[in-house]
């Protein structure tokens, strides 16, 4: 192969990415995630399509088990809310109180059935409180699995 | 004329001292000045490599915008040079951010990569360079190639502030900027010192790495020079 064939092979393979992740990319990208809201109001529609769905974790609805790393908990936007089911443990971020992007399928009639979560944090970035838990102890607790339910 | 040289290697001579002091004390302010954050910890220090790079690239890449306009009007293969060795810096920072914040995403937000809006336009602005880089390969004639470069070069600037926008236009898994915003500022203090340190840090290593480049196309183009001279 000469070196021309082999750079407009490679720069075919840029065009054709490029245009991939235009079309598909920034399409999906410009609705990257629904807002319970959104997804109550499709109803039906919703229902065994792969989707995102993203909102704040409503404090107290977090419940896992370590046994069966069964998770579920509820996402609000402030109007509506959806119940997920997930397996498997989540990052380190995620917690009650903070933001979260699950990605998975509705069922209809069902709670939403996770297939990854991915934790939404602030631009906010500043020490830990004077007299506080240290960053350290912050970082260790989020990591602690939640204690299981009596 | 040898004096000025002389006080040209001098000059940048100096700025390569400065830029490994500034990179030094970026690091120190960095890891033992800023203190670790009080949600994400000791990962979030990945912001000061993260973020610097991705502002310089964006420079880097407003040279590149300003030197291909003013090569199209001009023609002057000058103008070209200096866009075409900032954008290989350029895309250097770009592919070395996307990896620093590929590495900070994967312990915060779970995952190393999401084809969010963010991530989507800067993985763009990464492939259209590297187009560039390749277009300018691939045509033989260099003023030709030159051209088609420029036109590029401005078209791929413009992806920038739909980068910056990204987070405020459409929904992303990617945080709102913390810097670059209207009203104050959401780090605190001795983290923005942090940052600040290192953005000029790697600003001053921009600057050395693109003096350095152009000595290379400079070489190159006497090489082209004396091989015709002799070939004839």
């Amino acid at each position: 192969m000469t070196k021309k064939t082999k750079l407009l092979l490679g720069g075919a393979l840029i065009m054709v990415a490029l245009a991939y992740l235009i079309n598909s990319g920034i399409r999906e990208a410009a609705v990257y995630y629904m807002t319970p809201s959104e997804l109550k109001a499709k109803g039906d529609a919703a229902s065994d399509r792969s989707l995102r769905v993203g909102g704040m974790v409503v404090p107290g609805s977090l419940h896992w088990e370590p046994q069966t790393l069964k998770l579920t908990f509820r996402l609000t936007d402030g109007k509506e809310e959806v119940a997920v089911e997930h397996t498997g443990s989540p990052p380190d971020l995620f917690k009650e109180g903070a933001g979260a992007v699950v990605e998975g399928r509705c069922v209809s009639g069902g709670a939403f059935q996770s297939s990854m979560i991915m934790a939404k944090h602030s631009e906010e970035y500043k020490p830990p409180e004077k007299g506080g838990a240290s960053a350290e102890h912050i970082h260790r607790t989020l990591v602690q699995p939640q204690r299981t339910q009596p | 004329m040898v004096q000025g040289a002389m006080i040209g290697r001098g000059c940048e001579r100096a700025l390569g001292i400065l830029t490994v002091i500034g990179l030094v004390i970026g690091l120190y302010i960095a890891f033992v000045y800023a203190p670790a954050d009080a949600v994400q910890g000791e990962v979030q220090r990945l912001m000061y490599l993260h973020v610097p790079l991705i502002l310089i690239s964006y420079l880097a890449f407003f040279v590149v915008f300003v030197a291909s306009i003013l090569y199209l009007w001009r023609r002057d293969r000058q103008y070209d040079a200096i866009a075409h060795s900032s954008v290989e810096i350029g895309v250097l920072f770009t592919a070395l951010s996307i990896a620093v914040g590929s590495i900070w995403g994967r312990p915060t937000w779970g995952v190393w990569w999401t084809w969010d809006a963010r991530l989507t336009t800067t993985a763009i602005l990464l492939l259209m360079f590297l187009g560039y880089l390749m277009l300018r390969a691939l045509v033989d004639d260099p003023s030709r190639g030159a051209t088609f470069c420029a036109v590029l070069g401005i078209i791929g600037f413009l992806d920038i502030p739909i980068i910056h926008m990204s987070v405020v236009w459409w929904r992303t898994l990617h945080q709102p900027a913390s810097m670059l915003r209207p009203g104050p500022s959401t780090v605190a203090l001795n983290m923005q010192v942090a940052l600040y340190a290192n953005l000029v840090a790697f600003g001053l290593l921009y600057a050395y790495l693109l003096i350095k480049r152009l000595q290379i196309e400079r070489a190159r183009e006497e090489l082209l020079r004396l091989q015709m001279e002799l070939l004839g």
